[in-house]
């Protein structure tokens, strides 16, 4: 008994101070192996009585769980080391830059149609397009302008031929007159897109961004035009209150007709939309002139309503503080990544309008 | 249109302030566009500080100034006073400036061999005093922080500027807008004075309308002034020409500027004795000429409206007077003319000569047919009071009688219309005051409309009145109706923001450039489709319609290489245009990308932008938007502007007419052309109206999921084949060997060259093939891996390599 003792405590001091797993693993075969020390003393226990026999099968047992259990927490102790020296070797500067990023970006112009976009949706709007193109009457002659108006003079119109009937739209008011031919009212629509007019300078581009509204049905009155408007403005500068001015103005192709004006101050340096004492034209609008709908097919002792042209260059401009128009057509590189919005980041009601 | 307060009160009777006249001018829809004082040539000079005088290099008497005059820089001033000092507060002259004492007008001057820019300024040079020994010093106390200040008070009347909208020529006179303000219950519209002018003699120069067809004029009525003084206009009539930002010329000219102003109402005077004999009123006939009093000689066409006499024309009639027959200072006798012209008849023959004129604006807009003898008057009683002379009985010639406009108007339709009421009473008062006549039968209002409204034809038109007039104020804001009739986005809409967004997520930064461009690169682009000039362009370089996206896209990759950009990644989505007719346009996504992939990388290879990185970017953003790549076949054929060699045109299907997409690089020649320096570049494209839209709903489309779970294997096999055979032929080949059990074919090896025969190239697959019925043995793959290389073989002439 003693001897067995002896030998695990031998072995035991062994296993403490080895570090080579090879040699541990000799270790075991020394012990364990087909003739190792415990296996020849496991044989030996046949030549003995049976009571001794009990004593020492049990003792040598206890040793043999002890050795083994030293053996595969040495085994897995120096594995662990040999790992972690090996992960150290291994070490990389994480800090060094990765792949290249190449970020794409929406222009501002497609961020706002899609912000504006998302607003009407939510209150019923679908959205109808028209060429650039147009000729004379659906731009001017159906939409109550006559060519001997003075209103005509308001647009500076770009011409294709010299009879004066083809031109870049002015405005995108031809699509309501496109609309309404093609189909039967009610009418709920809006139409983002571009529109032309022969003047440049810091404030004007020779091509620029309008979105028209229209919605016609039995009963739409000047009442439906201000709530609509006031649901658009609010929600489009994502403010909770807004203050918004209805001014009689004149359009050939509205009547009654009324500009309107928003609130706005200048906060360390930047306008703020929303308060103030200050007001800023931002849009055009009114009830569809009588003989526009006669032009259009649609009676107007039955149905009547409301219609709107926003310029987008100039929402887009207030709401994320651009100062230059002309800047928005100048592809340059910097002011497209500056101004420029994630392709992810679509507009939507449930999402949010904007980050 | 221009007035001030006070030429407003001399019609409007009113306790509103200044501010209270404002809000309501601009409540009633008359913009005020600007309430200020009127420019004096005095606001120049402003308070200034020397900062540092030191003595001229070149001369000893003058000085050399460091004048702060408020703004971010000093400006440097030579100054010959001997009281320039540090520190001196004085009053400084910028160019431009006139100098009161002498009317000279400053310039920037180089005095002595050093540049000054404006003055520094004495007394008696601003005729203060007689003080001409030194500069002004101004008191510490006052100016010191009043740097970069205007030194004199402007104290002329503020004026008020209204931007009038085109349907209201009865708010081109003040009269007019008093008359809107009393409505709006701002005061009450003074009663004019009854005349009681004293004629004397008959107007005989004979006037004759001539009946034709084109004539613009209706009425022409006169009067003759004889034996006048013209002289320089009195000081209340000449500041109220200067208020309307006008140049006094004298007093007759003034006078009839002035009520031209006043009432809404042209006139022209004549020097009767220039006239010879008789005024006719008539059409022009085509070579005709004139020299008009802004100095220009005119040459007429057809059909204008002309006052001429014996010797022929002496002014378009309602748009400009004529040299011959102007007044001038020793003018004795005049012709005073107040007449109607049709708008029509203006506004085409000032269109034609390209004149603008107060007049021309008035009349083109509509003038108040029964004001002719009130214009008349008003300007005989002046002129009599300013210049003396004897004023003829009034001769009023017409071929035409004005019609009275008359409406019945249902004051129900104003509640439709507005969503709010007003009484029958309020609404009846707001109509008289602005002039209308108001008789009841029953419920409905008739109306005649006042002569000086020719805006005014229809119901709707009386609704706007009133609700201007009541104030939009009243008008409710109801809730948002959320009625919806159709979905918000149609297919193609959708496509165009899913396509947008999908090119964008791929690196590249959407722009928006003109749909116009400059026809020189445009035609490098052009194609087939006809060149669509603008009549009128905005510029030489931006003269048409572009045909493509890619003529403005490379205009500016190369704006922006040049700004020092290397790796450039753009696009547009926009119309092309194809023809001038409406509709005639594609939208289409254009897009380039310039230079290198993994520039300046520590850990990647970099290399040049290629024909299948834009290949994976517009097949990647098509299967995004939609389209399913399995679908998808490539051609060769491109437009002329890709490289022959290294661009691809993209089908829906195989049985497709118009590409839907193109890619691959430009051609050499346009880059050489367009001189673009970049690395690489290339470019694709798509046409959004050649992607056919699915029948199905995605909820409808998507088929049944089924997948097998027995063993795939995967076998690799090289073909020696003709340079030129399409690699999407090859995996076409090897799929209809068996569409079952091929579950897909990779190329992942080609090489031409080193053991490869000239004009062959080696192709290298990858097949994997899965049953789903069973684990195919050795026997089974071998078959396959057979008939794979025989009908390769067979159908392409290509060879195993073995």
């Amino acid at each position: 008994m003693s001897d067995i003792k002896k030998i695990k405590e031998d072995y035991i001091d062994k296993l403490n101070t080895e570090n080579n797993i090879e040699k541990v693993n000799n270790i075991k075969s020394e012990l364990f192996g087909k003739n190792g020390i415990i296996s020849n003393e496991f044989k030996k226990l046949g030549l003995i009585s049976v009571e001794e026999r009990k004593k020492l099968a049990s003792d040598l047992n206890n040793i043999k769980d002890e050795l083994q259990n030293k053996i595969s927490i040495k085994i897995q102790e120096i594995e662990t080391k040999e790992i972690n020296l090996k992960l150290e070797k291994e070490k990389i500067d994480v800090t060094l830059p990765e792949r290249n990023i190449e970020i794409g970006k929406i222009h501002p112009v497609s961020q706002v149609i899609d912000e504006i976009s998302s607003i009407f949706s939510e209150i019923g709007f679908s959205v109808e397009e028209g060429p650039d193109v147009e000729n004379e009457y659906n731009n001017f002659t159906a939409l109550n302008t006559p060519d001997n108006h003075p209103a005509r003079d308001m647009h500076d119109t770009f011409y294709l031929d010299n009879n004066k009937e083809l031109l870049l739209r002015t405005h995108t008011s031809p699509v309501q007159v496109r609309t309404m031919l093609k189909g039967k009212p009610p009418f709920k629509i809006i139409a983002p897109g571009r529109t032309y007019r022969s003047d440049s300078d810091q404030t004007h581009a020779p091509m620029f961004h309008q979105v028209e509204g229209l919605h016609i049905d039995k009963n739409i009155n000047m009442g439906h035009l201000k709530g609509c408007l006031n649901y658009f403005i609010k929600e489009f500068f994502e403010v909770d209150k807004i203050k918004m001015r209805f001014r009689p103005s004149h359009f050939p192709f509205t009547e009654p007709s009324a500009e309107v004006d928003i609130g706005y101050e200048i906060k360390n340096g930047k306008i703020v939309i929303g308060e103030g004492n200050k007001w800023l034209e931002i849009l055009g609008c009114g009830m569809v002139h009588p003989n526009v709908l006669k032009n259009v097919n649609v009676n107007p002792s039955k149905y009547q309503g409301y219609a709107f042209g926003i310029g987008i260059d100039r929402l887009g401009m207030l709401k994320y503080g651009i100062n230059d128009l002309r800047a928005f057509f100048e592809t340059d590189y910097r002011w497209l990544s500056h101004f420029g919005f994630d392709p992810l980041d679509v507009p939507s009601n449930y999402r949010g309008l904007s980050r | 249109m221009k007035f001030t307060v006070d030429w407003l009160k001399n019609h409007l009777d009113t306790k509103f302030n200044n501010d209270q006249i404002i809000d309501k001018l601009t409540n009633i829809g008359l913009e005020v566009e600007s309430f200020e004082s009127s420019i004096s040539e005095l606001d120049t000079f402003i308070v200034a500080k020397i900062i540092n005088a030191k003595t001229h290099p070149n001369a000893d008497r003058l000085k050399l100034c460091d004048v702060d005059i408020g703004s971010d820089k000093t400006i440097e001033v030579v100054c010959g006073a001997p009281n320039a000092k540090n520190g001196l507060l004085t009053v400084y002259a910028p160019p431009g400036s006139i100098i009161p004492k002498n009317q000279m007008k400053l310039s920037v001057s180089k005095i002595r061999g050093v540049t000054s820019y404006g003055m520094l300024c004495s007394e008696s040079e601003l005729l203060l005093s007689n003080e001409s020994d030194g500069i002004i010093e101004l008191k510490n106390n006052k100016y010191a922080n009043k740097i970069g200040e205007k030194y004199f008070k402007n104290t002329s009347e503020k004026v008020i500027d209204l931007s009038i909208t085109p349907n209201r020529p009865d708010c081109l006179g003040v009269r007019g807008i008093a008359r809107d303000l009393s409505a709006a219950g701002a005061g009450k519209l003074k009663i004019n004075k009854k005349s009681n002018l004293k004629y004397r003699g008959n107007q005989n120069i004979n006037v004759t309308i001539k009946k034709e067809k084109a004539q613009g004029c209706t009425i022409f009525g006169s009067c003759l002034i004889k034996g006048v003084t013209n002289k320089e206009s009195p000081k209340w009539l000449k500041d109220k020409i200067k208020s309307l930002g006008q140049k006094p010329i004298s007093a007759i000219v003034d006078i009839t500027n002035y009520v031209m102003f006043d009432l809404n109402r042209p006139l022209h005077a004549y020097d009767a004795d220039k006239i010879d004999n008789e005024i006719i009123v008539r059409s022009s006939s085509k070579g005709e000429s004139f020299e008009a009093l802004d100095n220009k000689k005119y040459i007429l066409e057809n059909d204008m409206c002309v006052i001429s006499d014996r010797s022929g024309v002496l002014g378009l009639g309602g748009i400009i007077g004529g040299t011959r027959s102007g007044t001038e200072y020793s003018t004795k006798n005049i012709l005073l003319e107040s007449a109607y012209f049709l708008p029509r008849s203006i506004r085409k023959t000032s269109k034609q000569l390209n004149i603008d004129t107060d007049a021309k604006f008035r009349f083109e807009r509509g003038i108040d047919p029964l004001s002719i003898e009130e214009g008349l008057i008003k300007a005989s009683e002046l002129i009599k009071q300013i210049c003396g002379g004897e004023i003829s009985s009034l001769d009023v010639k017409k071929i035409d009688n004005y019609k009275k406009t008359i409406i019945n108007f249902d004051p129900f339709l104003f509640e439709k219309t507005t969503g709010f009421n007003v009484e029958n009473k309020e609404l009846i008062k707001i109509l008289e005051k602005l002039g209308f006549d108001v008789s009841k039968n029953k419920k409905i209002l008739k109306l005649v409309v006042p002569s000086w409204r020719p805006d005014i034809t229809q119901s709707i038109d009386i609704v706007e009145e009133i609700v201007r007039i009541k104030g939009y104020e009243h008008i409710n804001t109801s809730e948002p109706i959320k009625t919806r009739l159709k979905p918000t986005l149609n297919y193609y809409q959708k496509l165009f923001h899913f396509l947008q967004r999908s090119v964008a997520s791929k690196g590249y930064l959407e722009t928006v450039t003109w749909s116009f461009t400059d026809s020189k690169i445009n035609q490098l682009f052009k194609e087939n489709d006809e060149e669509i000039p603008i009549v009128n362009p905005i510029s030489s370089d931006l003269n048409v319609l572009r045909n493509s996206i890619f003529p403005n896209l490379l205009f500016y990759l190369k704006k922006n290489l040049d700004r020092g950009f290397k790796d450039i990644s753009l696009f547009e989505i926009g119309p092309a245009f194809k023809g001038k007719n409406p509709g005639d346009q594609l939208t289409v996504i254009g897009a380039v990308r310039a230079g290198k992939v993994s520039r300046l990388s520590w850990n990647d290879k970099e290399r040049i932008v290629d024909t299948f990185d834009v290949k994976k970017d517009v097949i990647q953003s098509l299967c995004e938007a939609g389209i399913d790549k399995n679908d998808i076949v490539i051609d060769d054929k491109t437009p002329s502007y890709y490289h022959p060699g290294k661009s691809g045109g993209v089908y829906q299907n195989k049985n497709e007419k118009n590409a839907l997409a193109y890619f691959g690089e430009i051609h050499p020649n346009i880059i050489k052309k367009l001189d673009i320096k970049t690395e690489g570049l290339v470019i694709f494209e798509i046409c959004l109206d050649y992607i056919k839209e699915s029948k199905q709903k995605i909820k409808d489309s998507k088929s049944e999921y089924k997948f097998s779970d027995f063993q795939k294997s995967e076998r690799d096999f090289a073909f020696i084949i003709n340079k030129n055979f399409k690699s999407q032929e090859l995996v076409n080949i090897i799929k209809s060997v068996d569409n079952k059990l091929i579950k897909s074919v990779r190329v992942f090896d080609v090489f031409e060259g080193e053991n490869i025969p000239e004009g062959k190239k080696s192709i290298a697959v990858n097949v994997t093939i899965q049953s789903e019925e069973k684990t195919l043995n050795e026997n089974d793959l071998d078959n396959i891996n057979k008939l794979i290389i025989s009908s390769v073989e067979s159908k392409s002439g290509a060879k195993i390599r073995s």
